[in-house]
């Protein structure tokens, strides 16, 4: 949910992007890191660990943990916590450790 | 054909942009230094960003500002400064035996060899044992802050807070803020950690803060939906049967900082585990200097302190990397002002932490290599 009345920020609206979680169209703001626009939409669980299959959300926010690794265009791996939303971005879930190979 | 690897030069390179870093910076480029500044993040500011509260400390360290303004302030300084190179989006990745740093920007390899090093990489928060705590709703309290003081975004709808340390007391109160419950703050030490100043805006809100509390299991399936904390004996262990359970969907863990040293550890500086600094950190002396003679460091990853601080260590780094290159006129006087603002800041009761981590750092026999 984003924050609509603060006392001490402002956030003015910006330029909305369309972009895809698991197929399904979502809107985030351009350029805000994916993660904000997915706990904006109220996605929280963003992949599943390697080993147990857990469900994992974010914790850092700033790069640092690893937490919040899923699959961006293909790409696996990326920390959502700070990539940024473009337009038409496919996001994924990532279910295990991601394979380099298919990328590159 | 000739392979040319090109390695950028510097006088001082900064590794951090947050308080710390944006001061040695300054600090280094007023002394006549030629600096380079790299942060992982797309804006200079570091942590400061997210800081809504007002600062205390002296008026020279921002007092009764808040901590995006200082950061504001501080970035515009330094990212239109002639002599500052800033180079954003950057992460230093290693630190080479020849005393170069590697950095990836935009997915390019960038190498830099400086004639003096500041690392300011800051702290990453803490984590704490207990079943499920890797749920997601789980998040670090400077994460909730990101999440919610810089993209304008709530971490859930009511959350348990663990930690009645400033952070906890803080974030708590910028969750309401931002129009979340916060059902409890509960903190493991029999009394509450942060200013009173901070506890009790918390408690006017009727926010209880239970004390010699402690998390005894999250409960949740996808994501987190419940919290269940219990007293703690005097050996920290839960009582049975004093458990108390929170619908929560969000656990905010505010238990501490560690300092992120890992370029230090690689450089292959002097490190001593120092629980009052946070953990482990590098040996340093008065200039912030560490056993590598072309390094230092300031800020929290010299240990985990305040923002104040590190604005003051930061700019005892950066006149001393620039004083050690021969550079900087009235460096020698401007350091021993903020060596004594430093000194000042630490003296009361709030300091005493850092005093016995310092004298225990200090004291730790290791000598300059």
């Amino acid at each position: 949910m984003r924050i609509k009345h603060h006392p001490i920020l402002d956030f003015p609206e910006k330029p909305k992007v369309t972009f895809f979680f698991e197929g399904q169209p979502l809107e985030g703001y351009e350029g805000e890191p994916i993660a904000a626009a997915l706990h904006a939409a109220g996605i929280r669980v963003l992949r599943y660990s390697p080993e147990l299959h857990r469900p994992r959300g974010f914790f850092c926010a700033i790069g640092n943990c690893s937490s919040c690794l899923m699959e961006v265009d293909g790409v696996p791996n990326v920390r959502v916590c700070m990539e940024k939303l473009r337009a038409g971005m496919q996001v994924r879930r990532q279910r295990g450790k991601g394979d380099i190979r298919a990328t590159h | 054909m000739e392979r040319v690897i090109s390695v950028r030069h510097t006088d001082v390179l900064v590794i951090g942009g947050g308080p710390a870093g944006l001061n040695a910076a300054m600090a280094a480029v007023d002394c006549g230094a030629e600096v380079t500044l790299v942060d992982s993040a797309d804006r200079l500011g570091g942590q400061l960003v997210k800081q809504t509260h007002k600062f205390f400390g002296s008026k020279r360290e921002h007092a009764g500002t808040r901590g995006i303004e200082i950061a504001a302030t501080l970035a515009e300084k330094v990212g239109s400064h002639p002599r500052i190179r800033t180079m954003l989006r950057s992460e230093a990745l290693g630190y080479y035996p020849d005393g170069v740093v590697a950095l990836e920007q935009d997915e390019k390899w960038i190498k830099i060899k400086p004639k003096r090093l500041v690392v300011a990489t800051g702290a990453s928060e803490k984590f704490l044992a207990f079943p499920n705590n890797d749920l997601p709703g789980i998040y670090g309290a400077g994460a909730v802050q990101t999440l919610m003081n810089v993209y304008g975004v709530v971490p859930g709808k009511r959350v348990v807070m663990v930690g009645a340390g400033n952070i906890g007391l803080i974030v708590s109160y910028q969750l309401r803020q931002a129009g979340v419950e916060v059902a409890a703050v509960v903190e493991a030490m029999p009394q509450i950690g942060g200013y009173a100043v901070h506890a009790s805006k918390i408690r006017r809100l009727g926010i209880p803060i239970l004390v010699s509390h402690s998390v005894k299991e999250a409960i949740g399936r996808e994501q987190l939906e419940k919290v269940v904390v219990w007293k703690l004996d005097q050996n920290w262990q839960g009582i049975p049967g004093t458990e108390i359970e929170f619908e929560a969907d969000v656990l905010c863990l505010a238990v501490g900082l560690s300092p992120t040293v890992d370029l230090l550890w690689q450089a292959g500086c002097r490190m001593a585990y120092v629980p009052e600094l946070g953990g482990h950190v590098p040996w340093y002396d008065e200039n912030q200097r560490t056993s590598v003679e072309t390094i230092y460091v300031a800020g929290d990853a010299a240990g985990v302190e305040e923002a104040s601080s590190a604005m003051l260590t930061g700019r005892i780094a950066g006149l001393s990397a620039a004083m050690s290159l021969g550079l900087g006129g009235d460096g020698a006087a401007q350091l021993e002002v903020a060596r004594k603002e430093l000194a000042a800041l630490r003296a009361g009761p709030a300091g005493e932490k850092i005093r016995a981590g310092l004298a225990k750092l200090r004291g730790s026999g290791v000598v300059a290599c």
